[in-house]
């Protein structure tokens, strides 16, 4: 079963949710996080790293003794990643999506196709021997779900995975919820957290997948979560107050469910919860 | 003109709360929210709009069964996985890139351009706001960025304004990469946290790479003091000018329930001359100040 943690708004807890979930199921819990932007899980599961590997991705590049600048690669790029000019032929790397089409229209197989470095991926056993991987998009790169792909490239077969996914609602969004089994919406009960859940939860339910709500510093703000997730249908799963014992711990690197052990069942609740609801939505 | 960026690294750190109070003592400012994925600042500023226009994208392959006579170059070509077996595109997986569509042998796949979102033209209580919605799952957040940064800087050339705050998005790919080219200046909003250090070292290491000048201040300082001195070592060992702390308050949220900046919701809050200290220090920084 594959889990997504996701949020629309950043900063409302995916990350303590999906590590501490991760801790209180395991041990062999599987982690993916795929926030390769700003990826956080590993500050918290400190895992050893025991393996690296290069993310490329294919870009074009032009073999100038072929070239007769016939320009038929610029004119299929809808990305303006390659631009002839005069007897000039220019390919730029970082805005192209890597679909192929210059290689391909080429008459005089002159572009071809080569890599270039987005990212790494790593992977290791963390806390509570969680099998964790993770994505770190090179800092100047714009594009990061080729990275996020391979990130999830490595989720097994069986077992539970659980994927700590980026903030927003865009593409990134899309490539770490997409094929979930369940999707996991973290907020907080302000005007921010609501606005940005609503986003969250149609993207998800665009995507057609089932899911519930965490409320995080759940005494904070105001009610409006709760009325909108009552008319909306969308099950809460868990909701954890405001404790500046556990912020301090969090800004520590601290898991929740080591320095306040009590919160080890409720994550195995929760899961029980987010569990029962898979199987009922499989039974429709 | 000058503009200020506001950026984060890691989301949740204060960079919408902390440009609604910029904006709140300030003047001759236009607003400019640049998280077009999550945009949040309306929430506080309450525009009036003024203007709405549709944000295009690209194309969106769509294959007319009429015409498709199945041969399978398109599956062939199209390196998404975004065509299925039935030969029927899934628009989500599409990446717009039109391949297929120039080279099927029978014409046979449209590629009809798409609006991936609105623009706006807002007045606020403070002044114009430029801003944006970009729809659900939609690519080309970079792009829509870009163009909230243009009109912000056009209106501002036009009603004689001298400043633009520019709420950024969270992360440091597309949409970031987009809002911080041409800026005076960055301010970096930091949590006392493992993470949020984390984060605002790469969100720093991206302002270095596109040599645009970073400031950094500490929102919720006094969470964790230590990590507050961590960040305030790193600044100093990177050279970025460190400008400010913020401590941790309610006020922030209570004000955020009410649409209203900490100005407003409470002009005695102690929080108050903290950002106020703040935006004095990077109203003239030589980072805002450039020869």
């Amino acid at each position: 079963m594959i889990i997504s943690v996701a949020s629309g708004k950043g900063g409302t807890g995916k990350t303590t949710v999906a590590t501490n979930l991760a801790v209180a199921l395991g041990p062999d819990v599987q982690v993916l996080d795929c926030d390769v932007e700003e990826p956080n899980a590993h500050l918290f599961l400190q895992p050893a790293f025991t393996g690296m590997e290069a993310v490329m991705v294919m870009v074009p590049a032009v073999d100038e003794a072929k070239c007769t600048y016939c320009r038929k690669c610029a004119e299929i790029c809808r990305f303006r990643a390659i631009a002839v000019l005069g007897e000039t032929i220019l390919t730029f790397p970082e805005l192209c999506h890597s679909c192929g089409g210059c290689v391909e229209v080429c008459p005089e197989d002159a572009v071809y196709e080569t890599s270039r470095k987005v990212g790494v991926v790593e992977w290791g056993t963390g806390k509570g021997q969680t099998a964790f991987v993770h994505g770190r998009l090179r800092v100047s790169e714009a594009m990061s779900p080729p990275l996020i792909k391979k990130v999830r490239s490595f989720a097994r077969p069986s077992g539970l995975t659980i994927i700590d996914a980026p903030p927003g609602t865009s593409c990134p969004v899309i490539a770490s919820v997409k094929d979930a089994d369940f999707v996991v919406m973290v907020t907080e009960p302000t005007p921010f957290g609501l606005h940005d859940l609503k986003l969250g939860v149609e993207a998800v339910r665009l995507l057609g997948l089932p899911c519930g709500l965490v409320i995080n510093r759940s005494d904070i703000g105001n009610d409006e979560v709760w009325r909108y997730a009552e008319a909306e249908n969308l099950p809460i799963l868990m909701e954890m107050p405001f404790d500046r014992g556990i912020a301090e711990a969090y800004s520590r690197g601290e898991m929740v469910v080591e320095r306040f052990p009590e919160w080890r069942e409720k994550f195995v609740d929760l899961y029980g919860r987010i569990t029962q609801l898979v199987e009922k939505g499989g039974r429709k | 003109m000058k503009e200020l960026v506001i950026l984060s690294g890691k989301g949740g750190t204060g960079k919408t709360s902390l440009t609604a109070a910029f904006a709140a003592i300030t003047e001759n400012r236009v607003l400019c929210d640049a998280d077009v994925d999550a945009a949040d600042l309306h929430l506080l500023m309450a525009p009036t709009v003024k203007q709405e226009t549709d944000f295009t994208g690209g194309g969106i392959a769509e294959i007319d069964p009429d015409r498709c006579s199945s041969c399978g170059r398109c599956l062939e070509l199209c390196r998404f996985d975004a065509i299925s077996d039935d030969f029927v595109v899934d628009p989500i997986a599409c990446e717009g890139c039109g391949v297929c569509v120039d080279l099927c042998p029978e014409q046979a796949i449209d590629f009809p351009i798409q609006t991936c979102g609105q623009w706006f033209i807002s007045d606020t209580r403070f002044g114009p706001m430029v801003h944006a919605r970009l729809g659900i799952a939609e690519e080309n957040s970079g792009k829509l960025v870009a163009l909230v940064r243009q009109e912000a800087r056009k209106l501002a050339e036009a009603r004689n304004l001298d400043l633009i705050l520019t709420d950024g998005p969270p992360g440091v790919g597309c949409p970031v990469i987009a809002s911080l080219g041409g800026a005076t200046a960055l301010l970096i909003v930091a949590e006392p946290t493992v993470s949020g250090i984390h984060d605002m070292g790469r969100a720093a290491d991206l302002a270095a790479h596109f040599k645009v000048p970073a400031m950094v201040c500490v929102n919720k300082y006094d969470l964790n003091p230590d990590q507050t001195g961590a960040v305030e070592a790193l600044c100093r060992e990177r050279g970025i000018a460190f400008v400010g702390r913020i401590p941790f308050d309610p006020v922030f949220t209570k004000a955020m329930v009410y649409g209203k900046t900490v100005f407003e919701y409470n002009s005695d809050a102690e929080i108050n001359s903290a950002v106020r200290r703040l935006w004095e220090t990077i109203a003239a920084s030589p980072e805002m100040n450039p020869a």
